[in-house]
């Protein structure tokens, strides 16, 4: 077996005998990013901002400079960078409260079939609530959303353009650069998911020049529960918070209060203090292996995987020109279910439905399928595995009937 | 991959592709009720005729995976015929096999029983279970 430089970083992995391909739902975590939650609540464990005193005075510091990590990581300012719940809660704080404000009846929000729910569901219901309208970037024949086709579909009523950076289901990178000079020549902004992006591409936002990039720590090695949503400066500073409370408030009066600036104004009540510390320490590691390396690995272990599945009789893969590391793919005639519990059985970890995006699943013009999702630590052993039970699977189901 | 082979038995693979009852019925007088298993698709409705505290006649569709389809099946062969208050314990009885749960051995699922492989495989308990529960609401919504 080849030696991977990354695996004995993740302890989740030791021991098991177990091919485990599902980090677009969810990344293993290392070492380090567990030890920084474990220092957090093993040494300090207190409030951050309040306290006057050492272990307070230190929380702060370490949550603010992961602030200042992630900020650097995508090349934004620290004010820039809003810790949230997720990167649901920071698309949901994105419709909810500039949505809010700038919809007006007859604009129109440019969206994908492509999307994650949490990417399409805050506008659909904002566009309902406002009387805006949803307008569904047209895909091209292999599904993916391209420059010409959103021009076709910007018009001056646009007001946002809403899309998703990779998509998780098709792997595809949405052209985004291109986009987003598009959308602000016609007057609209652009609020790029980057969920099934951050852990993979570079991102530099001024380059980009997106006005809101929303993602999850949980896919890009850090903890659960905390999720960033980057703002420009001045969009950021123009937004009402939606949620009130601790911490988020400049002066209280009895009848009308002030906030605090950016991005403090959105981070109400006890934040994920030990999931944000963990952040900073997933981009560290992220960092210090650098993007290129882990895209260069997945990329070639990916087409590895897809080579040999394709092969594969009785095996339909529906992204064969896939950008980054996701096989999405089925059995012909085995619901992906049934076929999933196979691959469990055989300890090949993988997710199976419809991955939060239902109109891609139909846009494919199915019910539901496997997805395969590759990540630093997976290696060929783990491809040739994904192959050798794809191929028992596809003769057991065929023994019983199928 | 013993579990597995015992799961797709049979029983299961005939009815996942010869299903009975299939279809729903334009007759009034059905209770129908709907279930929808949002992440992985499974989607099964079912329709109960009752009359005088009998199952007079159960039908299903819908679509989703083999042990979806195969049990909506075997559920409405099993019920067909049963007093209400028979078919009930059944439900109740064969909701609790698959999930593991305590349930009594002395009332017998007929064809249904070979369900029982399906609590080697806690993902797969939702798939068995909603063709039952959505039968189990039709008899609420009658009372
Ligand atoms: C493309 C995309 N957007 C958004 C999300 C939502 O992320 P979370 O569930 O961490 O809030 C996901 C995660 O599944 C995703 O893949």
């Amino acid at each position: 077996m080849e030696k991977n430089p990354w695996r004995e970083q993740f302890p989740q992995l030791a021991g098991k005998d177990e091919a485990f391909l599902d980090s677009a739902a969810s990344s293993l975590k290392p070492l380090s990013v567990i030890a920084a939650v474990d220092h957090y609540y093993h040494d300090l464990s207190v409030n951050i901002h309040r306290g006057m005193y050492a272990s307070s005075y230190e929380a702060t510091r370490l949550y603010e400079e992961a602030r200042a990590k992630v900020a650097a990581f995508i090349h934004a300012k620290e004010e820039e960078v809003v810790f949230l719940r997720g990167g649901t809660a920071a698309l949901n704080l994105v419709a909810s409260s500039y949505g809010a404000a700038h919809l007006q009846p007859g604009d129109e929000v440019i969206v994908s079939q492509l999307e994650h729910h949490s990417s399409i569901l805050p506008w659909q219901a904002l566009a309902a609530k406002v009387g805006a309208k949803l307008v569904y970037v047209p895909l091209d024949p292999e599904l993916r959303i391209t420059v010409d086709n959103v021009r076709s579909v910007l018009t001056s009523k646009t007001k946002v353009v809403a899309l998703t950076y990779v998509s998780n289901v098709m792997g595809y990178i949405t052209p985004l650069a291109e986009i987003i000079a598009l959308a602000h020549a016609s007057g609209a902004i652009v609020v790029a998911d980057a969920a099934q992006a951050v852990q993979h591409l570079s991102i530099d936002v001024k380059c980009l020049d997106v006005d809101f990039l929303a993602f999850s720590g949980h896919k890009m090695l850090g903890p659960t529960g905390i999720g960033v949503l980057y703002g420009k400066s001045a969009l950021l500073a123009e937004m009402e918070p939606i949620e009130f409370g601790g911490e988020m408030i400049d002066e209280v009066n009895k009848d009308r209060s002030t906030w605090k600036e950016a991005p403090y104004k959105f981070e109400a009540g006890t934040m994920p203090i030990a999931s944000a510390i963990g952040l900073g320490a997933a981009v560290d590691m992220l960092q210090s292996i650098g993007l290129d390396a882990i895209e260069d690995h997945v990329v070639r272990i990916r087409r590895y995987a897809f080579t040999q599945l394709k092969k594969v009789e009785g095996i339909v893969i529906y992204n064969p020109t896939a950008d980054t590391g996701i096989i999405a793919f089925n059995i012909e005639g085995v619901h992906p279910h049934d076929a999933a519990t196979f691959f469990a059985e055989q300890h090949v970890s993988l997710r199976a439905g419809h991955h939060c995006a239902q109109l891609a699943i139909k846009a494919l013009g199915i019910e539901a399928c496997l997805r395969a999702s590759f990540y630093l630590y997976n290696t060929y052993a783990d491809c040739d595995r994904l192959v050798a039970v794809a191929k028992e699977a596809v003769r057991f189901f065929k023994g019983v009937g199928f | 991959m013993a579990d597995l082979d015992n799961l797709y038995r049979q029983i299961i693979m005939e009815h996942y592709k010869n299903p009975r009852n299939k279809g729903l019925s334009e007759q009034p007088g059905y209770v129908t009720a709907h279930i929808k298993n949002p992440s992985c698709g499974d989607d099964i409705t079912v329709q109960t005729l009752f009359a005088d505290g009998t199952v007079k006649d159960c039908r299903h569709d819908g679509h989703g995976c083999s042990i979806c389809c195969a049990s909506a099946s075997v559920m409405t062969e099993t019920v067909i015929g049963k007093t209400v208050a028979e078919a009930l314990l059944l439900a109740d009885n064969y909701l609790k096999l698959v999930s593991n749960k305590e349930y009594d051995a002395s009332v017998d699922l007929e064809e249904a029983a070979v369900f029982a492989g399906v609590n080697q495989f806690p993902a797969r308990v939702k798939c068995a279970s909603i063709a039952w529960q959505a039968f189990v609401r039709t008899i609420e919504e009658q009372k």
